[in-house]
């Protein structure tokens, strides 16, 4: 597929093509499509437009089951959704402690969605491109999960979420404490005491390296991983008929990654939050 | 890698799916997993119920089946007894009727041997008598030894 296109283009015109995010903002008062590099109030309407469409998909699979719910003989369908809500479960349970409404659900929208949007990279990279390109979509990335913005939006999510269920169980002190009191607590009596700034500093240093690289990897670790995959699916696809095998082999390890990463990204949120909600 | 409002957009479309799932998805379902386990969890204690109840009856059944085998052997003891209870009263009846016919006849016999004796009696002294009567009717008037002769007859 990729040999028809070469002609028109060169390798890197593909590549380019392929990892370029369909862009609209306003210049001018007017909707510009594509035009759009440095401009900060630019959306992407490839990753939106997926993104909430499987978020939909989401939401009608499970609702539809919950709508149905009953104690009774599960349906096959039934019984493969409640699988993966106990499973979230079971893991809620098993990392946070506390008791919340939203921890839950947060950690399932958060593994299924992020499992829907990943696995559109198991589709292959030209299918949906090109059919955009004969209805003149001129650019169609269908991973979300590949969009930096995506993955930043959620863990700015869960990041926020840190931040007010810290401040809310632990107080202003509290949290505050977590910053210059930890991981050397500073000495309080006798001739320390004229370092006690000292360590304070450095533990303020520490602390918010720590925190702020928190939501940094979080994001960072599913974009890159997801990035990097389709990526190397579109390497594979530039190198003609050999593409088949290889694309299988790539297609099952990245099976892998698709599940691992929802499960990370979703074992991480709980964690945060479980430690947002523990006192020391 | 640039930043721009999809970062907002993206964080609207979580908030309202997360949304979502905390107010119309976790809840029923959740629910509906606790009562299954629930209903389970009765099922099996149900089951194991179930089992012990039928230990009991069986041991319950395999009483009765004793007892009723003990009532059974002592009917059958007891017909044993009475049967052989039976026989020997039959037995000692049997005797007793035997030694009673026996005395009847030996009576009877005794009475025909006497009644055959008087008989006799009566006829040897008619025969003597009249043996007599011809030897002695030239010599003696019978009526004056009638006595004599009498005697003799009751004699023999």
């Amino acid at each position: 597929m990729a040999a028809a296109e070469q002609g028109a283009r060169t390798t890197s015109q593909y590549i380019e093509h392929h990892l370029q995010n369909l862009q609209v903002c306003r210049v001018d008062g007017e909707w510009a499509w594509n035009q759009c590099q440095g401009n900060f109030w630019t959306l992407n309407v490839d990753s939106m437009f997926w993104a909430v469409a499987l978020g939909f998909v989401f939401l009608i699979m499970f609702r539809s089951v919950a709508k149905r719910s009953t104690a009774g003989v599960p349906t096959r369908f039934q019984a493969a959704v409640e699988a993966v809500v106990h499973f979230v479960d079971a893991s809620v349970k098993d990392g946070f402690h506390a008791k919340s409404n939203l921890i839950a659900p947060l950690a399932l929208t958060i593994f299924v969605w992020v499992f829907l949007m990943n696995l559109m990279d198991l589709v292959p990279v030209d299918w949906i491109p090109l059919l955009a390109e004969k209805i003149g979509i001129p650019y169609m990335k269908v991973v979300p999960t590949t969009d930096v913005n995506v993955t930043f939006a959620m863990s700015i999510v869960v990041f926020l979420l840190t931040i007010y269920y810290s401040l809310k169980v632990k107080g202003a002190w509290g949290f505050s404490k977590e910053f210059w009191a930890h991981p050397i607590a500073p000495p309080s009596s006798g001739i320390g005491l004229l370092f006690a700034p000292l360590v304070i500093a450095f533990n303020i240093i520490l602390e918010t390296v720590a925190f702020v690289a928190k939501p940094l990897s979080l994001s960072l670790r599913l974009f890159g991983n997801l990035y990097a995959g389709e990526l190397i699916f579109i390497l594979i696809a530039l190198i003609g008929l050999w593409q088949l095998p290889l694309h299988f082999g790539w297609a099952v390890f990245h099976l892998l990654v698709v599940v691992l990463q929802a499960f990370v990204f979703m074992m991480l949120t709980i964690v945060y939050l479980g430690l947002a909600h523990e006192h020391h | 890698m640039d930043f721009n409002a999809t970062i907002i957009g993206q964080t609207i479309a979580m908030a309202f799916f997360v949304w979502f799932c905390m107010k119309y998805i976790w809840p029923p379902l959740t629910a509906a997993l606790d009562e299954r386990a629930a209903k389970i969890e009765e099922g099996l204690a149900a089951g194991e119920k179930a089992i012990a109840a039928q230990a009991e009856a069986e041991k319950t059944a395999e009483k009765f089946i004793d007892e009723a085998r003990h009532q059974a052997q002592d009917i059958i003891d007891n017909a044993n007894k009475r049967a052989s209870s039976i026989v020997d009263e039959a037995k000692t009846d049997a005797i007793k009727e035997r030694e009673r016919q026996l005395t009847a006849a030996k009576s009877e016999i005794e009475q025909e041997i006497n009644r055959a004796k008087s008989e006799l009696r009566g006829q040897v002294s008619a025969i003597a008598l009249s043996s007599a009567e011809k030897i002695l009717q030239r010599e003696i008037d019978a009526s004056a030894h009638n006595e004599l002769l009498n005697k003799l007859a009751a004699e023999i």
